[in-house]
């Protein structure tokens, strides 16, 4: 079973990160926690105007949390800002949802549908929710601190 | 050793197709097959409540809660049955320590002495009385092999020290500690000593007479009992001049609006209906650990242990934390460049139970500047298969991972 979760798509991810950097000229930092574990990872998003620009991140954290925020960083780069919300919201949904439920259509082509294996490993979700939190965070303009232990996510 | 292995059913099984290599004891036991017996056997035939009853089952179900307290007091060498409190569990006991004996003399200025090794239930219980009075805790060191030195101890006992509350073995890195040097340096300032004993009880001779301490507490689950039931030990003097902790049904002797007098020991401390089938399945666990013996359990654990050390010094990309000269039990460790959950969850795939995180002792992950560790933990119905089945799983998590 484990190989569902550590598919390729997902381990090369985990071994060569996108956009794994600190970028001090951030609009928004967003620190994610998951204190279950003492993961921490640091989401960062330039925004202009109504476009997201870039989204990368940094932090210590397992190969489910650093594919995850390393396949969110690709994904929302340059979407509208409005957008950003749905599909982290729908992320956050097919994450948290019943390993038998299906993925959503506008998911099922890109990377981040490998990662709902992990709904599999109930011990393993928030390891791979965390990024996309601090993301939603982020974007909703709150807290600049965010954990895996505060909502239903 | 492999037939005690039989009477352990849970350890008969395929997970995810292999046969289980269960490395988790420190985290709970498996039970033993005669104590699941026992807890049947009370649940079909002797329930009742216990104290009260006139009628034959209840007479049944306080004769064998009653006989598990002997049952315990026998195991840890209590001077008698009434300083053998029933709680839940390790925590409660803590608890029940700090709020009841402690805080009410507790004030600004005094000082608690804790190691840096303790797991949060002996950290947070003195934390949030020290809050509420202005009292501070003092922390000894730990060195960087993972020992305590009695010295790093007893150089902060002061005559602002109000308690010494310690482990006597670490959960999370196996270190013994050095109680018999700790205890009577406490003891010689009048300095009243908690031990917290969950990971020493399963593996290793207990004599609370011998260690001299005033309070031992440790939990069934740990010990292949049932969860949900622990033992507080304290001294028969200071137990008698502690305030009940909750108020309730069991724990007193008269009621009246006027004013209500308490129950003696034991039943002083156990407020409301106990657990009784936790009870009769903690003695059934401390009979069964003494017919196994504890000195073998202690020896083929030890065995076990060293053998562990070495197939994973073996291998270069893995280090040890926590390498103390004394240990039982535990090994913590960490493999380069991979995360301790994603190996945990790798090895589970092929049937290896593991414990990864910070073990509830995040102070010593701090210590070591780790978010966490990989922990295999011992029992001694394991055996060098268990052990060679994680040795195993570990090349599959390089081969996945790398």
């Amino acid at each position: 079973m484990s190989s569902d979760l550590y598919r390729q798509q997902v381990l090369q991810h985990a071994r060569a990160p996108v956009n794994r950097r600190i970028n001090n000229n951030a609009t928004i930092k967003v620190r994610g926690d998951n204190p279950l574990c003492g993961d921490q990872l640091d989401v960062y998003v330039c925004t202009c105007k109504e476009r997201i620009d870039d989204v990368s991140f940094e932090g210590s954290a397992c190969a489910i949390s650093i594919a995850s925020a390393s396949m969110m960083s690709t994904m929302l780069s340059g979407q509208r800002q409005q957008d950003v919300a749905d599909t982290t919201a729908q992320v956050l949904d097919m994450l948290n949802s019943d390993p038998q439920a299906p993925i959503p259509g506008t998911l099922q082509a890109q990377p981040v549908a490998a990662l709902a294996a992990v709904r599999h490993y109930p011990s393993r979700v928030k390891c791979a929710t965390l990024p996309w939190q601090a993301a939603a965070e982020a974007l909703a303009g709150g807290a600049s601190r965010v954990t895996t232990e505060t909502n239903n996510h | 050793m492999s037939p005690l292995r039989e009477q352990f059913p849970a350890l008969h099984q395929q997970v995810n197709g292999h046969t289980l290599a269960y490395l988790d004891s420190a985290a709970s036991s498996q039970r033993a097959q005669p104590v699941i017996d026992a807890m049947q056997a009370y649940e079909h035939a002797d329930h009742a409540n216990v104290h009260r009853g006139v009628h034959t089952l209840s007479h049944r179900a306080t004769d064998a809660y009653e006989s598990s307290r002997e049952d315990v007091a026998r195991f840890i060498n209590a001077n008698h049955s009434r300083e053998v409190i029933f709680t839940r569990g390790t925590t409660e006991g803590i608890n029940l320590v700090a709020y009841s004996f402690l805080l009410p003399r507790l004030k600004t200025g005094d000082e608690i002495v804790l190691t840096h090794l303790e797991h949060h239930a002996n950290i947070v219980p003195w934390q949030l009385i020290a809050e509420r009075t202005g009292a501070c805790i003092k922390v000894a060191p730990v060195e960087d092999d993972g020992r305590v030195d009695a010295e790093a101890v007893t150089a902060l006992l002061n005559d602002k020290t109000v308690m010494v509350a310690i482990s006597a073995v670490s959960n999370a890195l196996g270190t013994i500690l050095p109680l018999a040097d700790i205890i009577p340096a406490a003891k010689a300032r009048g300095i009243p000593v908690l031990v917290d004993g969950a990971q020493a009880v399963p593996h290793s001779v207990v004599d609370v007479q011998a260690l001299d301490a005033d309070f031992f507490v440790f939990s069934a689950h740990k010990m292949v009992g049932p969860t949900g039931i622990g033992v507080l030990w304290g001294r028969e003097a200071i137990l008698e001049d502690m305030q009940p902790w909750q108020g309730g049904g069991d724990m007193i002797n008269e009621v009246r609006f006027e004013g209500t007098t308490f129950a003696k020991l034991p039943y002083k401390f156990e407020a409301g209906t106990p657990n009784i089938v936790g009870a009769v399945g903690l003695g059934a666990a401390v009979r069964f650990l003494e017919q196994v013996g504890m000195a073998d359990i202690a020896a083929w654990e030890q065995y076990l242990l060293d053998y562990l050390t070495q197939q994973m010094q073996a291998q270069d990309d893995i280090r040890l934390i926590g390498t103390a000269p004394n240990k039982a039990a535990v090994l913590s460790f960490l493999m380069d460049d991979v995360h301790p959950h994603d190996l945990g969850t790798i090895v589970d795939q092929k049937g290896v139970a593991i414990r990864t995180g910070h073990h509830c002792a995040m102070p010593v992950m701090q210590h070591f500047d780790v978010p966490g560790t990989a922990r295999a933990s011992l029992a001694f119905y394991n055996n060098t298969d268990d052990i060679d089945a994680l040795v195993e799983a570990l090349a599959d998590v390089r081969r996945m991972l790398r």
